[in-house]
């Protein structure tokens, strides 16, 4: 007798028990169920949602190891152990065991914890409430780990993810029913509940808080420094994008950042990954990044006219030219990865050119004019999620009207 | 102005198993059975009891809340059995065929010099009524109101769909008397649609309004050309017929007799020769399925109807009332080991997530019946527009009917859909929701509080 039977058999025995659906949860993840078509359509496509969640991890696991690199690779620059890669992408200064085995050590264990958390939760939900487990926390999960600082504390993140997967997903009714991404629901309430370990210049490199803390206690260390790109521009020390250099680095991913989000390449890659498997919405993709560019252009604009002089502070945002937003900071991840979710995004076509354009649009806005963290995807993608049903209801409306007006033609 | 419809968005869902155009006498089946539920909405008043001898053509039961609208016996013989539900609900009628085919007479009616009332009254009095069905709601029409025009759909879409063009040849007569007949009916036009490429017997009729459709399924659907060519306002009722139940229309002018004979395409992958067969409404699938069919021990599924829309039989079940063909495809009742993360070549997918099917947009598919997983709840967005070519919000319209709120229904134009029309979008759900039940709940909601 195979797995396969023993396995049907445990489910038939057990099928009125409450702890069904944990069981099913993992018993589907083996074997795609045999269910058959009952009323309805006799045949069905071959996707379902486990399918669509998984293209998306497979979108993202690129970020996922290019993030356990530059996490070694950064800790063993900012010791001074390693030379600045010269090579391009593929330099082998990079792509190190040494520096693969720091980020491993540091990222595994936020990878089990959003995981084991979050999942934990969805099988208390779905057993208290009697469904069966829903997949949305798959990708929920894999994003958590690559939007946090390296260094931050496993039970913060833990707290976090109950904090999202409860009050932003469970409360509304669970997967498909939320108002606002879970992901950056996490992300925010870490960002508002402990600002010290979500900004700043020390926390994007792994070991630089540790140094800084060792310090104030007396140590005689050179302090190391992890400020991100987006940090030091928002303090208007421009050096960092100045030369051709920088900004392939930026590209490439070779800078303090989030655990996933600094590989423009990786992440554009994952991108069109998604719009050519059709899961993601390349609507919501590119009209963001066109809201970004008009945004930044905008700014580049003001600062052309002399209007905001070198001493303003938002002067180094300001400035930084305008196809540059898109390399630096979360933006890349945060349009591809988290704008695009279908339950937050607008659903219809028409809206999602709109939602996507004021995502990025508001981005770059709040990136320049906020004093306190100088990156606003998460806060766009928030505050659009949050209108994404408003442009629904007006894009929906141009069709009632539509239908209304063809009533008044014939009656008139 | 080009009477011309193309359609771009939409899927065509190519299977194995098309039937091949030859015609064979089906076995005459012992028993027809008719069930009542395939007229939905209907409250069914027996008068044929058990153990009655009947013609064809004599009335087995009329509708409990319009008593002119009457269902009649495909053969003659006795009834047999009334097949009874919970709460003496009558699911199934069945009559034990003499083979005779004994018809009743209703008498000629020439429909071009015949008044609308007289042609009302002489479908209604022969069971024909049945064949004319009406939108909004997508049920049998009311006798009582006008229709502003008729939509009758010459050109199947659907997968493994009955080539009608090729099942409708030689009956140019009966066609005609029965567009003759339907034009009394309305003030409008009646509009039938042809493929593009076809040499459909229906493109040659006079009085009707022809349209060209050219574009993937459900182009063919009515829904969708009523959609395109003239939409359906609130407080406006249009009609449709099958174009082969015109033929039994067409027929009782023509003979005075209610003649429920049927050419039917037996299709599906499991069956070993498809093909056609002339047979009567109500009989057994049995006669069919058996003979270079499938064998008696075959895991499959006997559908009649098509594969999206048609209704699941048992072996000893029969032929539904308006379906034109006989789906057999295997059952999908297994597991599959991680059959949701593998790459998939044999399956048909709208996406290309680690499926395949794009590569070969012209390969026939074995499809089963398997979900291909669980019951969700609405995730994901966009992928029902790519199949849904009427001008409104799939996806919208479909909760609306969830939360059962009227007004949003009726303006997001629930008036214009059936539950067919969302068959495609069904199909491509990630979430595997039920969309035709849905709308055939918001649409029974709507009928029983707006009416």
């Amino acid at each position: 007798m195979g797995l396969k039977s023993k396995l049907h058999q445990f489910k038939e025995k057990n099928r009125d028990k409450k702890w069904l659906p944990a069981f099913s949860a993992i018993h589907t993840f083996l074997f795609l169920p045999n269910e058959t078509t009952h009323g309805g359509t006799h045949i069905k496509v071959a996707d379902d949602l486990k399918r669509t969640m998984n293209t998306v991890i497979m979108a993202m696991l690129p970020c996922l190891i290019f993030g356990m690199f530059n996490a070694g690779y950064q800790h063993h620059l900012a010791l001074g152990e390693i030379q600045a890669v010269t090579q391009g992408f593929f330099s082998p200064e990079f792509w190190t065991m040494d520096n693969f085995m720091v980020g491993f050590w540091k990222i595994l264990p936020l990878v089990i914890v959003s995981y084991g958390v979050g999942l934990g939760i969805e099988f208390i939900f779905a057993i208290i409430k009697g469904h069966e487990v829903e997949e949305g926390y798959l990708v929920t999960g894999m994003l958590v780990p690559l939007i946090v600082p390296i260094d931050i504390p496993l039970w913060m993140l833990a707290v976090a993810v109950v904090f999202g997967v409860v009050i932003g997903k469970e409360v509304f009714g669970g997967t498909g029913m939320n108002i606002l991404n879970p992901a950056l629901t996490i992300r925010a309430f870490l960002f508002f509940a402990y600002p010290t370990w979500m900004s700043g210049d020390k926390v994007w490199v792994h070991g630089a808080k540790e140094r800084a803390n060792q310090i104030a206690t007396g140590e005689n260390l050179d302090a190391i420094s992890g400020e991100t790109i987006l940090g030091s521009l928002a303090q208007n020390s421009k050096e960092m994008v100045d030369s051709a250099t920088d900004i392939w680095n930026a590209f490439y991913g070779f800078i303090p950042g989030s655990v996933g989000e600094t590989s423009a390449i990786l992440i554009l890659l994952g991108g069109l990954f998604l719009i050519f498997t059709k899961i993601g919405s390349w609507r919501i993709m590119l009209s963001s990044v066109l809201g970004a560019i008009a945004m930044g252009l905008i700014f580049n604009g003001v600062v052309d006219t002399g209007i905001v002089g070198e001493s303003s502070k938002f002067y180094g945002l300001m400035s930084t030219t305008w196809w540059h937003h898109l390399l630096i900071g979360g933006f890349a991840f945060g349009i591809v990865f988290m704008a695009t979710d279908p339950v937050t995004a607008s659903q219809t076509n028409k809206g999602k050119w709109i939602y996507g354009f004021l995502v990025g649009f508001i981005s770059i806005m709040i990136r320049v004019f906020n004093p306190a963290y100088p990156e606003g995807v998460m806060l766009a993608i928030l505050l659009m999620n949050v209108f994404a049903p408003t442009i629904d209801h007006y894009v929906v409306r141009g069709n009632v009207k539509k239908r209304m007006k063809r009533l008044k033609v014939k009656t008139a | 102005m080009s009477n011309d419809i193309r359609i771009k968005k939409g899927l065509d869902i190519k299977l194995k198993g098309e039937a091949e155009k030859t015609i064979e006498q089906a076995i005459i089946s012992n028993y027809c059975t008719i069930r009542p539920e395939d007229f939905h909405g209907i409250i069914p008043k027996l008068i044929a009891k058990e153990g009655t001898q009947i013609k064809a053509g004599e009335v087995l039961f009329y509708d409990k809340s319009n008593e002119l609208i009457k269902f009649v016996s495909p053969v003659s013989g006795k009834v047999i059995e009334v097949v009874r539900g919970p709460k003496r609900r009558i699911d199934a009628i069945k009559i034990e065929s003499d083979k005779s085919l004994d018809y009743h007479d209703f008498g000629k009616l020439d429909a071009n010099s015949a008044a609308a009332e007289a042609i009302k009254a002489h479908l209604l009095a022969s069971g024909c009524w049945p064949f004319i069905k009406q939108r909004p709601y997508d049920v049998i029409a009311n006798p009582n109101k006008l229709p502003k025009a008729i939509f009758i759909s010459g050109y199947a879409s659907a997968p493994l769909a009955a080539d009608l063009d090729f099942t409708l040849q030689g009956k140019e007569a009966e066609l005609q008397a029965a567009i003759t007949a339907l034009s009394k009916l309305t003030d409008g036009k009646i509009h039938v649609s042809v493929g593009k490429t076809s040499s459909s017997p229906l493109a040659g009729l006079s009085g009707i309004t022809l349209h060209k459709v050219s574009g993937p399924h459900p182009s063919g659907n009515v829904g969708t050309q009523i959609n395109k060519i003239n939409p359906i306002n609130k407080g406006e009722i249009v009609w449709t017929v099958n174009p082969q139940d015109l033929v039994i229309i067409g027929e009782l002018f023509l003979t005075g007799k209610f003649n429920a004979e049927r050419l039917v395409a037996l299709v599906g992958s499991s069956i070993e020769k498809p093909r056609y067969f002339k047979t009567l409404i109500g009989s057994e699938v049995s006669t069919m399925v058996y003979d270079k069919g499938i064998s008696k021990d075959t895991n499959a599924r006997i559908i009649s109807g098509n594969v999206l829309t048609g209704k699941q039989v048992q072996p000893d079940g029969a032929l539904d009332y308006y379906s034109n063909i006989i789906s057999v495809i295997p059952e999908g009742d297994d597991y599959d080991f991680f059959g949701w993360n593998k790459p998939i070549f044999d399956k048909v997918s709208t996406s290309r997530a680690l499926t395949f099917s794009w590569l070969s947009p012209n390969k026939k598919y074995d499809l089963n019946t398997n979900t291909n997983g669980e019951h969700r709840a609405f995730v994901v967005t966009g992928s029902y527009e790519e199949v849904f070519p009427l001008d409104m919000y799939p996806l919208q319209i479909l909760k609306a009917c969830m939360y059962k709120d009227l007004d949003e229904m009726e303006a997001l134009g629930m008036y214009e859909v059936a539950p067919e029309d969302f068959a495609l979008t069904e199909f491509v759900c990630v979430s595997k929701q039920p969309h035709q039940k849905i709308i055939r709940e918001g649409l029974d909601l709507m009928l029983k509080e707006i009416g």
